[in-house]
């Protein structure tokens, strides 16, 4: 597998929120609007990438027993870093995001790649799998958010475009499921249409 | 490059290292981002400061009063124009709401009229209770100009005459709540249970 191939993996063929669902947590409570989902995804692609890298260096140095601890005190080191440079330059996304940039700790998506892939592959490629898997969980966190907004208060990104107040269940909790099973569908859709021409 | 074999040494070792490491590394970060976040904060409050007063010329930050009422910590600022009061802003708190914490800066007039009320902080549901945003919906900006220094805010399901959110009376009782907090600073009265120590220089309602 070349590194192209490795990179585009994350956003279609193994998605990690559409395809693989791991982190449904923050994926269905930020979600609210197009804004909140990039700002989350963006954050946790930092700490994929930094975790993946770290991790495929190290990983000849770390015995089995622990890695896992170990592991997560490396995430957990770059999630309190971008919890703390989000507080100083972006004060009002962290203040939207709130406990959801602590929360990416236990995120799956990462402890996974760390587990599944950068324990395995060298520096490069975990790196280049890290980036496609943060692409992938942007993605889809943004366009979740994007339909959500849109749905819910007439707005993309902030920028209204419809009067009035839109559905609120799209806003809420339920919302979230109810898109994230259509673009479940649909990504599974998409991937079965471009298997059945033969492409990857 | 083999694995290294898990035998207890070794375990404790990289344990050590990588936790050794990341403490220096986030040490570092904690160092560079402190100012920068604290500058922020301060910001973000005297940015509040100023939406809910009316001009003024001191520093109402450094001559804040913290007051304990009904067993909560309040934060008051007043604001000085030529050494002049010209007003009070009661940084307002209420566990009221429907999820967590409520935290409004209410801005107050010497003679108990409201000039404005923001919210600091809240988790009300988002498109129901989180209408108390004044971004979201016109409901805090009822608040303007009124004075509740002899009647007590209420909404009208509860007898008063505020007016509130629709499928979010809870929220609207619990704003209710905190300006009627922040009333209980600017009296200073004491109540009849004695919770109340607010107890400010002197007694602002009673010009």
């Amino acid at each position: 597998m070349n590194q192209a191939q490795n990179f585009l993996k994350g956003i279609l063929k193994e998605n990690p929120v559409l395809i693989l669902i791991l982190g449904t947590c923050p994926t269905l409570a930020v979600t609210s609007s197009a804004q909140n989902g990039l700002g989350m995804g963006l954050a946790a692609t930092f700490v994929l990438l930094c975790s993946n890298a770290v991790i495929a260096a190290i990983k000849d140095l770390v015995p089995d027993k622990v890695r896992i601890p170990i592991y997560i005190v490396v995430i957990a080191a770059f999630v309190t870093i971008v919890d703390l440079v989000m507080a100083a330059y972006t004060p009002a996304l962290h203040k939207t995001l709130g406990i959801f940039i602590p929360l990416i700790v236990v995120n799956c998506i990462i402890l996974g790649r760390a587990e599944a892939f950068a324990a395995r592959n060298d520096v490069l490629s975990s790196v280049v799998d890290g980036a496609g898997m943060g692409v992938g969980f942007t993605l889809a966190l943004t366009v979740l958010g994007a339909i959500r907004e849109a749905l819910g208060s007439g707005a993309v990104f902030g920028q209204k475009f419809l009067a009035g107040d839109g559905i609120l269940l799209f806003v809420l909790p339920p919302g979230a499921f109810i898109c994230f099973a259509f673009m479940i569908a649909a990504v599974n859709a998409l991937n079965r249409a471009m298997a059945a021409k033969g492409k990857r | 490059m083999a694995k290294l074999a898990s035998t207890f040494f070794n375990m404790f070792l990289s344990l050590l290292v990588v936790s050794s490491l990341s403490a220096g590394a986030l040490g570092f970060v904690y160092s560079v981002t402190r100012s920068t976040i604290e500058t922020s904060k301060l910001k973000e409050k005297a940015d509040s400061l100023r939406a809910v007063l009316p001009d003024f010329d001191n520093d109402p930050l450094s001559e804040k009063i913290e007051l304990n009422v009904e067993g909560e910590r309040l934060l008051v600022y007043s604001a000085k124009k030529a050494g002049q009061d010209v007003g009070l802003a009661v940084e307002t708190r209420t566990l009221k709401g429907y999820a967590g914490e409520i935290v409004l800066l209410a801005g107050l007039l010497p003679d108990g009229k409201i000039v404005n009320v923001v919210v600091l902080g809240h988790k009300e549901t988002p498109g129901l209770g989180a209408k108390i945003d004044p971004a979201q919906s016109p409901f805090l900006k009822q608040f303007q100009g009124r004075n509740f220094l002899s009647t007590v805010p209420r909404v009208r399901k509860d007898g008063g005459d505020v007016d509130a959110i629709t499928a979010a009376t809870v929220s609207s009782r619990a704003v209710c709540d905190a300006i009627q907090k922040a009333y209980a600073v600017f009296k200073g009265e004491e109540r009849p249970d004695g919770t109340t120590r607010a107890t400010p220089r002197r007694k602002w309602g009673a010009q």
